[in-house]
């Protein structure tokens, strides 16, 4: 028996890396899932993006645990698409029990030519797109009745600005990072009293696309302040967004029922250094 | 199934009874072995019955009845020779250490100009004090096991803020944090991880009592009931409950010790209905 038999979590960011890690685990616990992602490039990102394959693998995958899933294809910045996104997914597999707002950019080392809307971007897809996820969500969960458990994606740069090189996209990312936890401890306070518990994760680097890629790579290697972003505690360099997964698990599992309002670093330490 | 401890062999204080004996129990359940520890007395400045040989007796009872060895001592975490005494010898039976629960912890209350001397004292000696030399005892240990392993030190909401009349408690469990960070750092290198846990009220011995009860209903004083206190409990959390139970600590633990959690290191965990947050 799954720790989460019977529930449907919506997901974003769910085509590939830490988004599809999650819809795999809860999957293979038992829950259902409504798995958004953009599948395209955004302009201030030179890594190579998701795509629609990524997105039908995610997919193959759930499916192939014989679970359901409802995949589509949606900007987290359009509110309007994604209040139709979670409708039609909540149509075909019905209430929503656990929200992951996942999707997210990581503009460093990219091209910057305009400073402004480098900023712009990673703060409305990283943040405000964080504020749509739960928004098309949270008021459907509060009628139900029946409480629920959300969890942000925030990042060690969610609690500190280390190794910041004053680029738009570094300070972007770190102001959007720390404003989900004000998202997380306001939604916290919001939704408790309906058993509505929401937390955030910090992982440090992951295994995953958004970090091994050339881009993100050569701004490490060339760049010493970022050096600093990726130093952690433990003699590990980079963890498994499996590892990111378990703590969501448990986060949004009966194992963690009293658990609420909490910043839980996945970060091999880099946060207690 | 495997359980998420198979093999693994875990140090436990205070663990007659309360969320030490949950503890013990629920890594029992998960296949580790135990050394358990108590002081299984009572200390003056306490206001409610501490834990007693029976109690100890119970918990082993309980892990034995799971199939699952466990060396059970009478010890006060104050006594570094006696500690480090049962923690040698249970190494010595059970084969080794992974994983350290410093649990053991009282409760006395009193107006910050009214505190004791004796009151103080114990508190830290107790609830600091023994932290630390239940850390040092285990450290040597955890050092010589090629897989690392880990350590949680049991704090509380009170080890993140301030709550009235219990300044001597608020500075031992903000000390055990201190405790945490610096373990962190040092034990990182040695694939030791070390976290702290932040419970809310949790429903044992050590909050039931007429004198905590007496706290959130002054009007009452110690003739307030569980009853009468337990909407007070409930205004300190964020969601509806006026405490948890000891088993959601104990599931808290089982992630932090477990390889789910294998790079969780540094980290103050609450487990607090969103008493913090509020």
């Amino acid at each position: 028996m799954g720790k989460l038999e019977g529930k449907v979590a919506f997901i974003t960011g769910a085509a590939r890396g830490q988004g599809r890690s999650h819809a795999l685990r809860l999957a293979q616990e038992g829950a259902d899932i409504i798995a958004v992602d953009l599948c395209e490039q955004v302009g201030t990102i030179d890594y190579p993006m998701s795509t629609q394959e990524d997105l039908d693998e995610t997919v193959r995958q759930v499916e192939a645990l014989d679970r359901r899933i409802h995949a589509v294809k949606v900007d987290v910045r359009d509110q309007a698409a994604m209040k139709a996104a979670y409708a039609a997914g909540v149509a075909e597999l019905g209430p929503v029990d656990i929200v992951l707002g996942n999707a997210g950019i990581a503009p460093l080392g990219s091209a910057e030519p305009d400073p402004e809307r480098t900023f712009d971007e990673v703060v409305a897809i990283n943040l405000k797109g964080v504020w749509n996820t739960v928004w098309v969500a949270a008021q459907d969960m509060i009628d139900r009745g029946q409480g629920g458990a959300i969890v942000l994606t925030s990042s060690t740069q969610g609690l500190t600005g280390r190794g910041s090189d004053g680029s738009a996209a570094a300070i972007g990312y770190a102001a959007a990072k720390h404003g989900v936890v004000g998202l997380m401890r306001s939604f916290a306070n919001w939704l408790g009293p309906y058993g509505i518990r929401v937390n955030t994760v910090h992982p440090t680097g992951v295994h995953t696309p958004m970090v091994e890629n050339e881009v993100i790579g050569r701004y490490v290697e060339e760049n010493a302040d970022a050096a600093a972003m990726v130093a952690n505690l433990m003699p590990i360099d980079l963890i498994d967004a499996v590892d990111i997964s378990n703590a969501v698990l448990y986060l949004v599992s009966d194992d963690g029922r009293y658990v609420s309002g909490v910043t839980l670093p996945v970060d091999a330490g880099f946060t207690a250094r | 199934m495997t359980g998420l401890l198979e093999g693994k062999v875990a140090f436990i204080t205070g663990a007659a009874r309360g969320q030490g004996r949950s503890h013990a129990v629920r890594m029992a359940e998960e296949g580790a072995d135990v050394i358990a520890v108590d002081l299984c007395a009572q200390i003056g400045t306490v206001p409610y019955g501490m834990a007693t040989p029976e109690d100890l007796a119970e918990t082993v009872r309980q892990v034995e009845a799971l199939d699952r060895r466990i060396v059970a001592s009478t010890v006060d975490v104050r006594d570094s020779a006696g500690l480090q005494s049962a923690l040698d010898d249970g190494v010595a039976q059970l084969g080794g250490l992974d994983v350290v629960s410093a649990n053991a912890g009282v409760f006395s209350t009193a107006r910050f100009e009214d505190l004791t001397d004796d009151q103080w004292d114990d508190m830290i000696g107790v609830n600091l004090t023994g932290v630390f030399r239940t850390a040092r005892a285990a450290v040597p240990h955890l050092k010589a096991n090629p897989d690392g392993g880990a350590m949680v030190l049991t704090s509380s909401t009170a080890g993140v803020k301030g709550i009235p009349n219990a300044a001597h408690y608020v500075a031992a469990k903000h000390g055990v944090v201190g405790l945490m960070k610096t373990l962190a750092n040092e034990l990182a290198p040695h694939r030791i991880r070390v976290n702290s846990l932040h419970p809310t009220t949790v429903d044992t011995d050590m909050i039931q009592n007429p004198a905590m009860y007496g706290l959130f209903r002054p009007d009452l004083g110690t003739s307030a009931t569980r009853e009468d206190a337990e909407a007070g409990f409930r205004t300190t959390n964020k969601l509806d409950v006026p405490w948890v139970e000891s088993i959601d600590i104990s599931n808290a633990l089982v992630w932090l010790c477990s390889d789910l959690a294998r790079y969780v290191t540094g980290v103050q965990l609450p487990v607090d209905a969103g008493n913090l947050v509020k």
